[in-house]
């Protein structure tokens, strides 16, 4: 069940350092929305606040308004355990979990949150590995530990960790950036299916990528190194490759940037 | 052109340590092995000649002597740059060996004295009833209270040490954590006696008899400080993606510690643990102070005097007579051998439990 997230005035603190100032934007359902802009200008740390992560790291604080629907993530009772159960998440490098075998680790989120049938599990993980394209693999050496598995599989496989526990929408922070261009593209074709189910927001510093996998893009920049990074556009991914309404984004896109 | 073929002549390409070639004069790869035999052969003569009695100072010299011709021979033959590697590589093995020779020396010592009244009968005895100067007795009550105490301070110190380390590395900021740290570090260099003085005090105010208990938490004194500094440094090695990944799956953070950290981190736990262990099974000031000692069998580490492998090995030593200067060395070997049984089991825990790579 794919969500719509709205942002409003939305500003992340590393302690005293503003990482990303007054972000406001819609991501749409049952959509591919990718993040393009220079390193250090927030993309990821807008990612984090979008499941609560961002307060993980020592110092993260939060102000503003993400609407999941029509309910505020940042709200007064909001439990973010919850909110990371609702909106998963994928990391740059495959971390799966190294005491874990192939099974376990899809089965983690279930396992770890202690909701779960134990008949039902053998299904879940078959299912979350058939949605990440990695059952034919992988279904003779369930047991085996998943840190065997090569770097493209193992991305796969936390997709599968992350789709198991059936979150609203899936945040990807450079999925592809570790994998060989044979991963990537499986991975790529994993989104564009993916996103019959869920709300999926990427970051990617790829502009083919960005191109290929999404509908909507979102350029950011910063001013200068230390200043807070900025939203400067978000709009159709067609019309931010061809014809951008800021001069900025289109120097990025061409690569006459800086 | 032609400047270039005269530069390439043959006579310069062999001779030449100059610019022109790479390859230089090698000395051959035996030259290690023979500058420690000239070095020896030479030691022992310059020791022998000028009367020196002590081994030791022989050795010395050919060390001294081993270094300083590998330098020379090597700088002279080859360059300057090869001699100081040689050199490097020369002090090297040479503090190897300075290291390895006392504890290789103090190996075969306790084993050639220990193994003469080792035995099954030797384990499985006590002292009881066998006067101290005379052949026989064993080292069964001392093998029980050693198990006994090592094992009531493991079971107190290993949870506070494994909580603490959880606290300062998961939870800890600000200046509780710095608080804990500064006292951790203040905890691992106290003297066992001020440990066994201060469980004393606490028995004396209490009106508690000498017991293996009491023995027991001097020991986990000793033992929580080095338990918590292993852990501590286990658990800062598990990534962080690691627990970010189990974060964003929705599981509380109690959980991602108890299910995915301590997991991934239970191999290096484990050999912190039993390395602790290893350095608290060979106290013996807080035995004296607190379980006293005894020639006999008691099983109840609660009540009562007991004995322990080190204070064992104190009290024949302190009989002076052959039998129990033979006892002693036997205890010593045991202890030695409980230490070593346990660092293998460590190890192997320790491999059995580490995050597996294999496909």
């Amino acid at each position: 069940m794919a969500k719509r997230i709205d942002v409003s005035g939305l500003t992340a603190y590393y302690g005293s350092h503003k990482a990303i100032d007054d972000i406001s934007m819609t991501v749409e359902p049952r959509s591919v929305t990718a993040f393009i802009g220079p390193s250090g200008c927030g993309k990821s740390t807008f990612l984090r606040t979008l499941n609560r992560m961002h307060e993980v790291t020592p110092g993260g604080r939060v102000e503003g308004k993400v609407m999941l629907d029509d309910e505020n993530l940042y709200g007064k009772d909001v439990d973010p355990v919850a909110v990371r159960r609702t909106v998963g998440m994928v990391f740059q490098r495959p971390n799966p979990f190294p005491t874990m075998s192939i099974f376990d680790n899809v089965a983690a989120g279930l396992r770890l949150n202690g909701s779960y049938k134990k008949n039902q599990l053998a299904e879940v993980v078959e299912r979350s590995l058939k949605g990440a394209n990695l059952w034919n693999e992988v279904k003779d050496r369930l047991n085996k530990p998943g840190s065997g598995l090569s770097g493209g599989q193992q991305q796969r496989l936390c997709i599968a960790r992350a789709i198991a526990v059936e979150p609203d929408v899936l945040l990807m922070d450079e999925p592809c950036s570790a994998l060989d261009p044979i991963s990537t593209l499986a991975i790529e074709d994993l989104i564009s299916e993916l996103k019959e189910r869920f709300t999926i927001v990427i970051v990617t510093h790829n502009m083919q990528q960005a191109a290929r996998v999404s509908d909507r893009t979102a350029f950011f920049n910063l001013a200068a190194v230390g200043q807070p990074g900025k939203l400067v556009e978000i709009d159709e991914t067609e019309r931010i490759f061809s014809n951008p309404s800021v001069q900025a984004t289109e120097d990025y896109i061409s690569g006459r940037f800086g | 052109m032609s400047n270039v073929i005269q530069d390439a002549t043959p006579a310069q390409a062999v001779t030449g340590p100059g610019k022109d070639t790479l390859s230089q004069r090698h000395l051959p790869r035996w030259a290690p092995a023979g500058f420690a035999a000239v070095s020896v052969a030479l030691g022992i003569g310059i020791g022998a000649g000028a009367g020196l009695q002590s081994r030791i100072q022989w050795g010395l010299i050919s060390a001294a002597l081993f270094v300083v011709i590998s330098y020379v021979v090597t700088s002279t033959v080859e360059n300057r740059r090869q001699a100081k590697d040689r050199l490097a590589t020369s002090v090297v093995w040479v503090c190897f060996l300075l290291a390895v020779i006392p504890l290789l020396s103090l190996i075969w010592t306790t084993v050639s004295r220990g193994m003469k009244v080792l035995d099954a009968y030797f384990l499985t005895h006590s002292m009881a009833g066998v006067p101290g100067f005379e052949a026989g007795g064993g080292v069964y009550h001392a093998l029980i209270g050693t198990l006994e105490q090592v094992g009531l301070a493991t079971l107190v110190s290993a949870p506070i040490g494994l909580l603490t380390a959880v606290y300062l590395v998961e939870y800890g900021k600000g200046a509780l954590a710095k608080a804990v740290t500064f006292f951790v570090d203040v905890m691992t260099g106290i003297p066992s006696i001020v440990a066994g003085l201060f469980i004393l005090s606490i028995m004396l105010i209490a009106g508690l008899a000498p017991s293996g208990l009491m023995g027991a938490l001097a020991l986990a004194i000793l033992m929580i400080p080095v338990v918590v500094r292993s852990t501590e440094e286990m658990l800062k090695l598990v990534p962080n993606e690691l627990r970010e990944a189990a974060l964003a799956l929705g599981v509380p953070k109690w959980r991602v510690i108890l299910k995915v950290v301590i997991p991934t981190a239970i191999g290096g736990i484990t050999t912190g643990v039993m390395l602790a262990i290893a350095r608290i099974a060979g106290e013996t000031a807080p035995i004296m102070l607190l379980v006293f000692g005894s020639q006999l069998i008691n099983t109840n580490p609660f009540e009562g005097a007991q004995s322990s492998l080190p204070f064992y090995i104190w009290e024949q030593y302190k009989v002076g007579s052959e039998a129990s200067y033979d006892r002693a060395w036997a205890a010593a070997l045991v202890l030695i051998a409980f230490v070593m049984i346990l660092n293998l089991v460590a190890r192997g825990i320790a491999r059995w439990k580490a995050p597996k790579t294999g496909r």
